[in-house]
């Protein structure tokens, strides 16, 4: 089947018009180094200044939401880690604190606690890409090495806890897929005082004074604060225009609510960092401010990290047993049984439930529609980086070409979520 | 987990309407869900939209999802097709889930993209899933999927691995290069 | 290992004066080959075609810790005229393949693909209507690179194996080259089959042991 990629658009003149002889139509994308992996932009263009943008996407669609509804509520988790690539253990959060919000049921404190370390891991992931990508979009390509070397760190960190260094798959309904072993919380102590403020340093020395960087980046792509509303926007790209919004603030979940273990805790404190300039280079500041709370974060629920199991209790039905109750007890082999074999598995109400995170890019949230089977029926994944790419068109009109790629990057576009 | 300040609004502005807010799910001990949704007759849906963003009790001003579901297969499905709005306010900090039911053949649903902008790529995403149209959109073309493609992927009926559309494509070979 | 094949090559009796010229042809053929394949060997130039994850895992291989450039492999140019290596790194769907058929096409000779993931080998996670399951359906492939996504070590072994191909192959085009070499990354323990192509085959030894 020849596939047509004729967007049907009406030209606006191709003629030459009355001091306008330069306007031309230029195809930017799907494979183009400056977009990051697959979008095509049809740009129209007069010398090098953009009249019209038109954006194209779905060379990445998968089709993950059908995916979904065959799938059980475990199984899914690995597919909807390769929503949202650059951090995707926020992914494995998101989705489960749906799924455990359409089952109503609240996960043990320790469970919590390594949940947000890694939801926290996952935001400094993704804005040390992005920051170093910042970087290179504009020719710079010392920023995005300091940022890689960062996540390596990270990325043996999950590696550690979960066996997959990228793909984690570690959070299941109701708990984790396996406890931190002995001394993680140790070397994510010693990464983010040690290895953190040193890396942000030599980027801020690389980036944040430097005279190119801001006079490429100060207002460009200004979004104004009714208009971030008014479009959707969420996360560090609303945050930069002024709206006051973090959901860990205003709709607490995991450890950022008070009494999160029951026993009286209180909410981790952090700041959540503003600008009101709207301009990518406000939300360059933005996010690198973020991390330094990420890792104020992290130390407050190491420091209060709690004992006890990652499952809930396994007369739930929800969560595997440990193998010595398999092995030594009937009760848990039954409830073994329960999960694993074919006709069995999940019994969900029959309902719907929304949850939603605050991850790295924004409101990144789950409409689960369940009947009652294994499987869900229908889940939707509220994504981040397709609400936040509808306001892209309006943003370059009047630039010129090479601040496309500035642009692109300060939204922090990725492509798998942006087409699912 | 809207206020109920905001559902009294709703209900004496339009009691003609009859609306109830339901919550989403009753979970298995009794307990409900403290997310409430509202069913809107698709006629009178802008005016109910128009509604909820500007009245101060409610004043929700962000769209924060617009998506649809197939209720074909359903338990307990009287219309096939939801279209559903989870509407953010930022002032009151709530949210409300406002649904709009339609049915084949030719499911239209009126746009609100004259109230919220960023409902323009969501209603274009459904248009090319589910085959919903929207009237008084600024541009409503497929969005995900090539621009003939002529099926709605995420309707019931179409089949998980499609119906050959991938398998359809010249092969290259050494020699072609 | 070049140079000790042209030493047995000679040892035919071919007679006084053909000799002479066999000897010679055959050592600048080695010489030739030896000497441009070890050059194209270590510098080529990949091609990244990165749609998802395993892009990132292709990044993170350019950079500091897995770093490609000890392969000579760091000069990622994104036009396909300048690049010899396309690494299809990430799934393909169905709007993306004229697309990634479109850049092979445009490449020049000699060129090699690397499929990297279970996304571009096989289709991976994602038995959808919109994945193309295996780009291997639709355009030739040299080396898969197993893994979801890949470590970057597997990575560089895929492009180790590349670089072994590059170095049997000698400076046939494609055309020579029949219908190419289907060397995977890991091969079966012992010898594998080899297509017609190879250099060797006419000689009777048609199989190499790829962990020489």
């Amino acid at each position: 089947m020849p596939i047509s990629y004729d967007l049907g658009l009406k030209p606006t003149t191709l003629e030459p018009v009355e001091g306008e002889e330069d306007r031309w139509i230029l195809n930017f994308g799907p494979q183009h180094p400056a977009t990051h992996t697959t979008l095509r932009l049809v740009l129209e263009l007069e010398g090098e200044r953009i009249v019209r943008c038109t954006p194209d996407i779905g060379f990445l669609h998968s089709g993950f939401e059908k995916l979904g509804e065959h799938l059980d509520y475990n199984q899914y988790v690995v597919v909807v880690e390769r929503m949202n690539y650059v951090c995707p253990v926020s992914n494995d959060i998101a989705w489960h604190m749906a799924c455990e919000k359409l089952f109503g049921i609240d996960v043990t404190p320790r469970c919590k606690a390594l949940r947000t370390i890694l939801a926290e891991l996952g935001r400094m992931q993704d804005h040390l890409l992005n920051i170093g990508v910042s970087g290179l979009d504009l020719g710079g390509f010392t920023a995005f090495l300091y940022g890689f070397n960062e996540r390596e760190i990270i990325y043996d960190l999950i590696e550690a806890l979960s066996g997959g260094r990228f793909h984690p798959s570690y959070t299941r309904v109701g708990g984790l897929a396996q406890d931190a072993p002995p001394g993680w919380t140790d070397r994510v102590l010693d990464f983010v005082r040690n290895r953190i403020p040193p890396a942000l340093r030599d980027i801020e020395s690389l980036l944040l004074r430097n005279r190119i960087f801001i006079e490429r980046t100060r207002g460009l792509g200004v979004i104004s604060h009714d208009d971030a509303i008014n479009w959707s926007l969420t996360g560090p790209v609303a945050r930069a225009s002024g709206v006051r919004r973090d959901l860990r603030k205003d709709e607490p979940y995991l450890c950022y609510a008070d009494n999160w273990d029951g026993r009286g805790a209180p909410a981790v404190q952090f700041k959540v960092p503003i600008a009101t300039g709207g301009d990518v280079y406000s939300r360059f500041l933005v996010r690198l401010e973020e991390i330094r709370q990420s890792c104020s974060i992290i130390e407050q629920v190491i420091a209060m990290m709690p004992e006890g199991p990652v499952n809930v209790e396994a007369e739930r039905r929800l969560t595997l047993p440990n193998k010595e109750e398999i092995y030594f007890s009937i009760e848990g082999l039954i409830h073994h049984f329960e999960k694993i074999m074919n006709n069995r598995g999940f019994r969900p109400p029959l309902g719907e439930a929304y949850a939603a995170n605050e991850t790295a890019n924004g409101e990144l949230g789950y409409y689960l529609v369940s009947d009652g089977g294994k499987a869900p029926y229908r889940a939707r994944c509220r994504p981040p980086s397709f609400i936040n790419y509808q306001v892209f068109p309006k943003l370059v009109v009047g630039h010129q070409i090479s601040d496309i790629p500035a642009v692109l990057n300060s939204l922090n576009i990725i492509a798998a979520e942006l087409d699912r | 987990m809207a206020t109920t300040d905001a559902i009294a609004a709703l209900q004496e502005r339009f009691p003609e309407l009859h609306f109830e807010a339901r919550p989403l799910v009753v979970y298995a001990d009794g307990r409900a869900s403290d997310q409430l949704w509202v069913r809107v007759p698709v006629e009178r849906l802008l005016e109910v939209m128009g509604f909820l963003y500007d009245d101060p009790r409610t004043r929700f001003e962000q769209l924060s999802d617009l998506t649809a579901v197939d209720y074909l297969n359903y338990p307990g499905a009287t219309d096939r097709f939801a279209v559903i709005y989870a509407l953010l306010s930022l002032t009151h900090n709530h949210r409300l889930w406002v649904k709009v039911f339609v049915n084949d053949p030719d499911p239209t649903v009126p746009s609100v993209t004259s109230i919220w902008r960023g409902a323009e790529w969501p209603e274009r995403e459904v248009y090319d899933m589910f085959g919903i149209r929207f009237t008084d959109h600024p541009d409503l073309r497929r969005i995900l999927m090539p621009q003939n493609f002529t099926d709605h992927p995420l309707r019931k009926d179409y089949p998980l691995t499609g119906k050959g559309e991938r398998e359809a494509f010249e092969v290259v070979t050494r020699e072609s290069a | 290992m070049e140079l000790k094949r042209t030493v047995e090559l000679t040892n035919v009796h071919t007679g006084g004066a053909d000799f002479a010229v066999t000897r010679f042809d055959h050592l600048m053929d080695a010489l030739k080959r030896h000497g441009i394949n070890w050059a194209r060997r270590h510098s080529l130039w990949p091609m990244p075609f990165a749609t998802a994850c395993c892009g990132i895992e292709l990044m993170a291989t350019g950079a500091s810790r897995y770093d490609i450039a000890r392969f000579g492999a760091e000069a990622m140019r994104f036009s396909p005229r300048q690049c010899d290596l396309l690494i299809v790194a990430g799934r393909v769907v169905m709007k993306m393949m004229p697309v990634l058929q479109k850049i092979y096409l445009q490449m020049t000779e000699p060129k090699w693909v690397i499929s990297m993931g279970a996304c571009a080998s096989s289709g991976g996670v994602f038995d959808t209507y919109a994945v193309i399951q295996g780009i291997d359906q639709f355009m030739p492939v040299d080396v898969y690179v197993p893994g979801c996504p890949p470590r970057p070590e597997t990575l560089l072994e895929g492009l180790m194996r590349i670089q072994q191909i590059v170095a049997e192959d000698g400076v046939k085009t494609s055309r020579e080259r029949g219908r190419g070499l289907r060397i995977v990354v890991s091969p079966p323990a012992g010898r594998v089959e080899l297509g017609p192509g190879f250099v060797g085959a006419e000689r009777g030894t048609a199989s190499s042991d790829i962990h020489r």
